[in-house]
């Protein structure tokens, strides 16, 4: 088992690292940490409304994983997926359309913010169930498995899924049927507002998936590099057939759970330590201490971003509701479909 | 069943339709496979997919671990990518475990995603009481799943039924949930040798009949069968129907025998509260309230976990003798 939660040095793959690379990176990055900033705005100003849950502090982890999967790979996510949906290619605009509960949103505006959508990205949600979602993971690899495919699943879910019996149904599935399951648990240390030591007898999560005779890695998941190469073995070994790898992504949130959230039970101080280790900041540091990063990059990723953003509000803001004449529309296929 | 020769008939069982139904999907279809717990090689829980394992392999005929959540969503998850699941649920008391996955996932995706995300995934379990096992392996649920938007759920009565259903449930885009009633398992009779997929979309009359309508599903249109034949020796002629499909319900082949019959008797091995047979007094006394000659009877399960003991499980159920009562007094007093 590879621990690496324990400083913000830099990781060996910095030196195998290039300029292009370094700015994928913090662009991915930047512009999950944008869009989410964008969203909190426009919850705040009434266009977006339900649940909001941001990945704020947690970009490394998207920005380390995501790009590593090919188009042919599925992804099974949670209810805290606008930033895995936007690095997956799920175009800005439809996400926030989505948020705005436009017919032009991923999900046609039935899903919303918690339940993202596209089938076309194989991005499978959006599954607002704790550990609702893993176990159609497992499915979607025992198709690839069953029809000879090499694919991956990538399925996401947070630290308080491993409390659920779903989570650990799905390891033992997975790893006695040996699928082509990659499974990434970002743990940001609080299922809602409890915190791991309240709500888990062992925190170690990567142990408990090693109990099901499964390879795993536990990574900083404030460190992208980290997180990429953990990925990159992981890919390769699910790839491969080997069967499932399971990553434990060290991580915290910075703001609330959810847009509901008042904060009680986490201390500023705790924050204040946490975003001490702000995975944009500390990538863009040391890539920049290496010299591979320049000091107006961030700001010109910024800015793209920000451009980027603003055409998708506009697209969500001239977007259509769905005629309620609709409404039951797609709730079963319509007649003589296959 | 027209034509100059009979079509052949041979004598079989509720179970071996099963198998025959379940045989048939997986050799006609690479993509159909079946999964559930000790569906291999013990054969089925009810031996409906005994010897199966040995003709279509482990690949297709798959044991899994008792994790109701994780291997219905795993079937879930297949079918999305492209597979033909058939899940197996021991009996709908377990299914309870894998609730979460039916409704919130199975029946749910389409409408969620907007359209994108279609789940052809049939389930089977068996349900229903007689066997003495008690209130964690009796009780008739089939009204839970037929509450949900985005299912459809059948309940096979007959042979013919056990053979055909599970075909066309196939090929169906969305989830299908088939009950079986447990004691129909033995059930002997005779069936077509080249019975093959029916139609899941209407009700079936079973017996015609003038003067009440006896409405019942799954395991209870046996003995709605055997009431209306012990009202025949009282001079009372009532019509028996089959839901088969309990959602959605075709309201239509009830509304038409209810105005022929202006009685309505609904059976169900549900509890009376918030039973399919209350959504189906509701219909009829929406669609039908002036065709109506006297207040639509339900006889349903009492208001109890299903009791080990003999004597109390049967005082539980639907009985010949309730419906019978419930008959007559649709009829009024004095009536046979």
């Amino acid at each position: 088992m590879n621990d690496a939660t324990s400083g913000p040095e830099p990781s060996p793959d910095f030196l195998a690292l290039d300029r292009s690379e370094a700015l994928a990176l913090l662009r991915s990055m930047v512009r999950v940490r944008r869009f989410e900033e964008k969203c909190a705005e426009l919850y705040g100003a009434g266009k977006i409304r339900g649940f909001l849950h941001l990945y704020i502090g947690e970009e490394a982890v998207a920005a380390g994983v995501i790009p590593l999967l090919g188009a042919e790979d599925a992804i099974v996510s949670t209810y805290r997926e606008h930033g895995h949906a936007l690095l997956r290619g799920v175009p800005a605009g439809a996400i926030m359309a989505e948020m705005f509960g436009r017919v032009e949103g991923c999900s046609r505006g039935r899903g919303g913010s918690m339940h993202l959508f596209d089938v076309s990205r194989r991005f499978y949600g959006g599954n607002a169930i704790v550990a609702g979602g893993i176990p159609i993971a497992v499915g979607l690899a025992l198709a690839d498995r069953m029809q000879g495919r090499k694919r991956v699943t990538a399925c996401l879910f947070g630290d308080g899924a491993v409390a659920e019996g779903e989570f650990h149904e799905s390891m033992n599935l997975a790893a006695l049927w040996k699928l082509p399951v990659l499974f990434l648990c970002e743990n940001n240390q609080y299922a809602m507002g409890t915190a791991i030591d309240r709500y888990e007898s062992e925190q170690n999560l990567a142990l408990k998936a090693r109990s099901y005779r499964m390879e795993v890695e536990r990574v900083d998941g404030m460190d992208v590099l980290a997180v990429r190469a953990a990925t990159r073995r992981g890919v390769e070994f699910v790839r491969g057939g080997g069967g499932p790898w399971f990553i434990e992504l060290v991580t915290y949130r910075f703001r609330a759970h959810s847009a509901y959230d008042p904060e009680l039970y986490r201390s500023k101080d705790e924050v204040k330590h946490w975003r001490e280790r702000d995975p944009i900041a500390l990538f863009e540091a040391l890539a920049s201490e290496r010299g591979l990063l320049g000091p107006d990059d961030a700001a010109v990723l910024e800015q793209e971003a920000d451009a980027e953003i603003a055409a998708a509000v506009a697209f969500a803001e001239a977007g259509t509701l769905e005629p309620v004449e609709d409404l039951t529309r797609d709730v079963c296929a319509p007649r003589g479909s296959p | 069943m027209s034509g100059a020769a009979p079509a052949a008939v041979r004598k079989t069982t509720y179970r071996e339709a099963v198998r025959a139904a379940l045989r048939e999907a997986l050799r006609s279809d690479e993509r159909v496979f079946l999964m559930g717990e000790d569906v291999g090689r013990y054969g089925g829980s009810y031996a409906c997919s005994l010897g199966l394992l040995e003709e279509f392999g482990p690949e297709r005929v798959r044991d899994t671990p008792l994790s109701e959540a994780g291997f219905v969503g795993a079937g879930i998850g297949a079918a999305i990518a492209g597979m033909r699941p058939i899940v197996e649920i021991m009996t709908v008391n377990f299914s309870l475990l894998a609730l979460d996955q039916i409704m919130n996932n199975a029946a749910t995706l389409r409408h969620m995603s907007g359209g994108q995300v279609g789940v052809p995934l049939v389930i089977r379990m068996a349900t229903g009481a007689g066997r003495q096992v008690a209130a964690q392996h009796s009780h008739s649920l089939e009204n839970f799943y037929a509450h949900i938007p985005g299912l459809k759920v059948l309940a096979p009565a007959t042979l013919q039924d056990a053979r055909g259903m599970l075909a066309t449930a196939l090929k169906e885009p969305d989830p299908v949930i088939l009950f079986e009633h447990a004691m129909l398992y033995p059930m002997e009779g005779e069936l077509a040798a080249d019975a093959g997929a029916v139609p899941i979309d209407r009700a079936a009359i079973r017996r015609a009949g003038k003067d009440a309508t006896i409405i019942a599903y799954g395991g209870t249109v046996g003995k709605a069968l055997a009431a209306a034949q012990a009202l025949a020796d009282r001079g009372v002629d009532a019509e028996v129907i089959d839901l088969r499909t309990l959602r959605p319900l075709d309201d239509d082949t009830l509304v038409a025998s209810v105005t022929k019959t202006r009685r309505a008797v609904i059976v169900d091995e549900g509890w009376r509260t918030g039973s399919l047979a209350a959504e189906v007094c509701t219909r009829l006394v929406e669609k039908a309230f002036y065709e109506l000659d006297a207040p639509i009877a339900r006889v349903c399960t009492a208001e109890v976990p299903i009791p080990y003991a003999k004597h109390l499980e049967e005082a539980a159920l639907p009985r010949v003798e309730k419906i019978v009562e419930a008959v007559l007094g649709t009829l009024g007093a004095g009536h046979g």
